[in-house]
């Protein structure tokens, strides 16, 4: 009775030390997991497009044709079509995020107004992407096609700026929420110094508020990007996926991420495969890089 | 201010205009979001009954059926993802919060960052190469995982923000008791921020439930209702996908209906996520 009494004293501390080591083992093995994730994600994507690297060397950025029938690959027209539709939704998206940053941040940071403007706005980014292409396809594409017929060019409908018309209104909410924060954290003493000189309120916007957060609005603008060049539902359903350059801007088009989800599954040659998986890889390299410089600039910007 | 004698009724009109332009155009945004609301709800509203929920699509050019195999199938691979993704999202936001500097740390935290901006297409190229093509055909599973690691950089994120605000003294008086660390964790640190990392969890299904960029190379899709999460499987958004670019009319009503499911459980997880975030007074 003596003995196992001591036995279990001694026993506790010692499974709960090891408890304790597991845990914190386990803790450390996941935080690297992440590590192991990101890095296993690159590596897969190089050692996948090493096929097209090689066959197809730099050129294959610059090549104008797509033609997987005869083995002619050239991401030209998906760099084009990527490149048109994101900045072309990042410029109509802009004046939108931006007034609702200065609106929430700066005229009506609270009170029931400002609450829905700002719920509808975060909804804004909780919409599936696929129901905005669904909603783009029946009820903007003939909107276009209307605006169109009037402007006198082919009246497709899809294309270009159709797709940058549907991610224009999806990539709203992450310039402005963020821009939001920003301008809610220039300080009053700044403002009140402007206005003690008799600045108007424009003016107090326009010299003090945007002139200080200009780096927060910038980084906002970046994620916006990063978002857009990445869209890959919305845009495949409404942008007409014709593989040529497009001529204009509402002509059809693809872009790098519509092509790949479209034409991975049919790929039924490694070259066609691996030219695909490249896009793949130029995609998630640029991504990576905005995400990491807009990130960089908020940490910057949060911790002065 | 280059000009300073400008006549101040100018420079206060002038102020009020871009005060009613900032209103309108911030106000403008709101529509889009109500249009698709409301017409996908004009829409989806009668397309809904007891067949669309119980049975599965016809064929081509036979009118009725319903979208019961996309139903089951998006439950299941959420389920499947929520169940890969909450402990390991939990724990990496405990890891990042308990050691805030640190290498490690900082390359977590970097790669966290990282995967937070990965195009959802290419995790479902990196998927199918990790899962689909060793295993030799599409399953339900592979797509999971897909989603599992989308939701990992939103769960992290809010576990270690909610984590961060809890103040040290709790681990401390814990420690001074003689528990054991993970007793301090698991029995106080995280039961007190509970709500925080719930909402973690509430935001990131809300998020994944929609996606269909990485099941196309994955889960794939099934006209048939299934169940086995090592065959293909039907999703809600894959489902509208593909119906919505196809040209019949039967299935753009299929679509419309189950636009509507996704769109108002999405809607709604994001609602409740709200108002609890707000009741317990956390900022996410």
């Amino acid at each position: 009775m003596a003995e196992a009494k001591k036995e279990l004293k001694i026993s506790r501390p010692y499974g709960q030390i090891r408890w304790e080591n597991a845990f914190k083992r386990s803790l450390v093995i996941i935080a690297l997991l992440m590590v192991v994730v990101v890095a296993g994600i690159l590596l897969t994507l190089i050692i996948q497009s090493i096929p097209s690297l090689k066959s197809l060397g730099i050129k294959y950025l610059w090549g104008k044709t797509w033609d997987p029938i005869n083995n002619v690959y050239g991401a030209l027209p998906f760099l084009l079509g990527t490149l048109l539709t994101s900045f072309l939704a990042l410029i109509i998206s802009i004046p939108f995020s931006f007034s609702i940053a200065i609106y929430l941040g700066e005229y009506n940071p609270r009170g029931w107004l400002s609450n829905f403007l700002k719920n509808t706005v975060e909804l804004i980014a909780a919409v599936p992407s696929v129901i905005y292409g669904f909603w783009g396809i029946l009820v903007l594409v003939p909107i276009v096609q209307k605006l169109e017929i009037k402007l006198g060019v082919l009246p497709y409908g899809i294309g270009i700026f159709t797709a940058s018309l549907v991610l224009a209104i999806m990539i709203i909410p992450y310039a402005a929420s963020l821009g939001r924060e920003m301008i809610k954290m220039v300080p009053s003493p700044l403002k009140e110094g402007a206005y003690s000189l008799g600045a108007t309120r424009f003016e107090v916007i326009k010299n003090v508020i945007l002139p200080y957060t200009k780096s927060g609005l910038f980084a906002g603008v970046l994620l916006s990007l990063g978002r857009a060049l990445g869209e890959t539902m919305a845009v495949t359903m409404v942008i007409g996926n014709t593989s040529t350059i497009p001529t204009s801007l509402f002509a059809p088009g693809n872009t790098m991420a519509s092509v790949i989800a479209n034409e991975f599954n049919e790929a039924d040659h490694s070259l066609y495969w691996s030219a695909l998986v490249e896009l793949g890889l130029a995609l998630f390299l640029v991504t990576v890089v905005i995400n990491v410089i807009g990130k960089r600039i908020i940490k910057r910007f949060t911790n002065e | 201010m280059n000009k300073p004698n400008v006549n101040i009724k100018y420079r206060l009109g002038k102020s009020r205009v871009f005060q009613g332009l900032i209103l309108v155009l911030a106000f403008v945004v709101t529509l889009p979001l109500i249009a698709i609301i409301v017409y996908i709800f004009k829409e989806g509203i009668t397309k809904i009954n007891w067949t669309f929920l119980t049975a599965i699509p016809k064929p081509v050019g036979e009118i009725g059926g319903g979208i019961a195999n996309a139903l089951v199938g998006s439950i299941i691979i959420v389920a499947v993802a929520a169940i890969i993704a909450v402990p390991l999202g939990i724990m990496c936001g405990i890891y990042l919060s308990e050691n805030k500097r640190g290498r490690l740390a900082y390359w977590s935290r970097l790669c966290v960052d990282v995967l937070q901006g990965v195009p959802s297409i290419v995790i479902g190229i990196v998927m199918y190469f990790w899962l689909v093509k060793p295993l030799g055909g599409f399953s339900a599973w592979s797509g999971s995982v897909a989603l599992a690691v989308m939701m990992l950089p939103i769960l992290i994120r809010s576990t270690e923000e909610t984590l961060k605000l809890l103040p040290d003294t709790l681990k401390e008086a814990g420690l001074a008791l003689g528990l054991p660390y993970h007793k301090v964790i698991l029995r106080i640190i995280v039961p007190c921020g509970f709500s925080g990392i719930l909402s973690g969890v509430m935001l990131s299904v809300a998020r994944i439930a929609g996606e269909t960029a990485p099941l196309l190379f994955t889960a794939f899709g099934n006209s048939y209702t299934n169940t086995n999460i090592t065959r293909p499987m039907e999703s809600l958004p894959h489902l509208i996908y593909y119906y919505a670019t196809a040209p019949d009319d039967n299935w753009h009503n299929l679509a419309w209906g189950a636009s509507l499911i996704l769109l108002f459980s999405v809607l709604l997880l994001n609602i409740i996520t709200k108002i609890t975030t707000r009741r317990w007074n956390i900022q996410l």
